[in-house]
């Protein structure tokens, strides 16, 4: 292999599903902006907050998920517990097969994404229908999503039309609303057939044990309003300490996530349905996974599970635009994912190694995360990771004659004047791989090598810069 | 833990002295939500899409009928084998935020959470005194009932190439009566 698998997979992108990425993402982000900062004096202090509130309940799970358990025992939900993606799919089918259900409807979760669920659950033989658009489209197409708020990103209204028409849903309409209209039509009667409905969470509330579900098409309600069963399955990390705390993280959450004030459908769930209602599930589960998360815990990068996946930093991020989500071959993409990612192989993270690498380090990720994530510290932490477990870099060039360079300063500064030859020599022709491959697309700057020390040495005011004279005082000491 | 006063997550210059229903209206016109206060105009626009045929919560139709035509079929049960029969569900609201524009639908209040979400037209109907200023004060509100939705214009996707479509699964109009 010539690149990393994730440079390897963006070099061979279609030009249509690059300019798809790029677009659906720039726009969400310059939304998001103008939204937070019009409104907010201090819009920098909600997401400051948020990450503390976030990062108290991550660091005190052990607390927090027992007083979750017994709030919703008391709501009068079954709760159970999943430590793998196979645990949790197993759970759901045995719900299932204890009510003699055969068809669920699913409303969009990551979680479920993780563990694959609606696969598994086919090969048992159940129904497990997707009834978010965008992931409808996914599974009749058997795609993968590519974003984690806008599954379908990297397609356009043409694909989507001819997979319908492929899928019996009509003759060929790339009208964006007549594809919505035709979703309508079919899913609304799978929904009031079907005996179950799967949710994810996006907050649970350890003072109320309430579930708290954003969707925007209505078809999570859908859901818990056609169905008579509801599980939901959600990571350990979704909890929030108290009610109080919602307002503030569903004022992030929309804004990061869709540039929305408000989610359309903002549900507040502490149980089954109200004796007097007679839509709605009687009976609750909720599946709390682990899946990884606890290894993620025990590691220095503990901080990524804050995440309330807004997907803020897919949209932000420069790499995400031009390789698109596909690229980074797990459920979750992005900045996000090529930390998160790596981290729930456990054992195997090798295999996904590339992704942290595969960074400009450019910090859009930090300022745009409504938990205040320091996604660049933590992908730094992984790439020193990688090199101690010595994980192969291909197309990585070989840094070690830098290391040497770099830490002797006699052959730096002989290399900062010995640089200058590379003005006279012809680069394009030079039999480097890697410099071929930037050369065909950019020039190489001229060489200035030394430049800087010299005007550090001769600038005026040179005081103004100086450490103070303590700390030189100690750094003598320490020679 | 952080500690912080929730007018931290209160949008700012949005309230001020302002009357709460002026800026729910205000706000739930941007999500292109309708909010009315005259059932008069609410029965007119419904003729003139042709929307006559409904399922009213049985609570509300005593004070509404009145207004409504025999021209109007209107159900106070709702069937679920007449799912695509009914252009316009009305059911009670428990409240609203002005905020948001947002209409807050309970287990208690709310006659049937189908009735809310099926029909093509959803029109909530909701008490002027019972408008939140804003989401900290509707969560502190939630009170509780079991299960508590609250709904911030018609139902919507932008799941194909980034263009907005309303009616995806719920309500493609969404009007709230304030009464």
């Amino acid at each position: 292999m010539r690149f990393q698998q994730i440079d390897q997979f963006a070099a061979e992108l279609k030009a249509d599903t690059r300019a798809a990425v790029y677009d659906g993402s720039k726009k969400g982000h310059e939304k998001r902006t103008k939204l937070l900062f019009d409104e907010y004096a201090d819009p920098d202090r909600l997401r400051r907050i948020a990450g503390e509130v976030k990062q108290h309940v991550v660091e005190n799970l052990d607390t927090y998920l027992p007083q979750v358990e017994a709030k919703l025992k008391a709501n009068g939900v079954i709760v159970h517990w999943a430590a793998t993606a196979e645990a949790a799919n197993q759970a759901v089918l045995g719900i299932m097969r204890a009510r003699g259900a055969t068809k669920m409807v699913k409303a969009k979760t990551m979680v479920s994404e993780e563990t694959e669920l609606a696969h598994f659950l086919e090969k048992h033989g159940m129904e497990a229908l997707e009834t978010d658009l965008g992931e409808f489209i996914v599974q009749i197409d058997g795609d993968h999503p590519s974003h984690i708020v806008k599954p379908i990103i990297h397609k356009n209204r043409r694909e989507i039309a001819t997979s319908f028409e492929k899928n019996g849903l009509g003759a060929y309409n790339d009208d964006p609303q007549t594809i919505t209209r035709r979703a309508r039509h079919f899913l609304r009667h799978k929904y009031l057939e079907a005996d179950v409905g799967l949710t994810g969470a996006n907050f649970v509330s350890a003072e109320s044990g309430r579930l708290v579900l954003v969707t925007n098409e209505g078809n999570s309600r859908f859901c818990l309003a056609a169905t008579k069963c509801h599980i939901a399955m959600v990571g350990i990390e979704k909890i929030v300490p108290r009610d109080y705390d919602l307002a503030l993280f569903l004022n992030l959450l929309a804004r990061s996530g869709t540039a929305q004030e408000l989610t359309v459908y903002t549900e507040f769930i502490s149980g089954p349905k109200s004796p007097t209602q007679p839509d709605g599930p009687e009976e609750m589960h909720v599946i709390f996974v682990d899946n990884g998360r606890t290894e993620v815990l025990a590691s220095d990068c503990r901080d990524i599970l804050r995440c309330i996946r807004c997907g803020a930093c897919l949209n932000v991020c420069p790499v995400y635009r031009q390789a698109s989500g596909h690229a980074y071959r797990s459920v979750y993409p992005g900045p996000v994912g090529a930390v998160l990612s790596p981290l729930m192989m456990g054992n195997k993270f090798p295999q996904k190694a590339d992704l942290p690498k595969a960074s400009s380090l450019c910090g859009a990720c930090h300022e745009v995360c409504p938990v205040n994530i320091p996604i660049p510290d933590l992908l730094l932490r992984l790439r020193n990771r990688a090199k101690e477990e010595n994980v192969p870099s291909p197309g990585t060039p070989p840094m070690g004659a830098w290391a040497v360079l770099a830490s002797q300063p006699t052959a730096w500064r002989a290399s900062l004047f010995g640089g200058k030859i590379i003005n006279y020599l012809p680069t394009k022709l030079l039999p480097i791989p890697a410099l071929r491959a930037w050369e065909a697309k950019r020039s190489l700057p001229a060489w200035r090598g030394g430049e800087f020390r010299k005007w550090l040495k001769t600038r005026k005011g040179r005081a103004d810069f100086s450490p103070p004279a303590s700390s030189r005082a100690e750094a003598k000491k320490a020679d | 833990m952080p500690d912080y006063t929730t007018e931290l997550a209160v949008m700012r210059q949005m309230m001020g002295s302002r009357d709460g229903l002026v800026v729910f209206s205000e706000r739930l016109a941007l999500v292109n939500g309708i909010a009315l206060t005259d059932p008069v105009a609410l029965v007119a626009r419904l003729r003139e899409n042709k929307w006559l045929h409904g399922y009213c919560d049985p609570a509300l139709w005593p004070a509404l009928a009145p207004h409504f035509g025999a021209d109007f079929k209107v159900d106070t049960t709702y069937d679920r084998k007449r799912v695509d029969d009914y252009a316009f569900g009305i059911t009670r609201a428990v409240g609203a935020i002005a905020e948001t524009g947002t209409i807050v639908l309970n287990d208690a209040t709310t006659s049937r959470r189908l009735g809310a979400l099926t029909p093509w037209v959803h029109i909530a109907v909701v008490e002027r005194a019972k408008i939140f200023s804003d989401l900290p004060e509707a969560v502190a509100g939630l009170g509780q009932d079991t299960n508590v939705i609250w709904v911030t214009g018609p139902s919507k996707t932008a799941d194909v190439e980034g263009i907005l479509i309303e009616g995806v699964h719920g309500p493609g109009i969404q009007i709230a009566l304030v009464v």
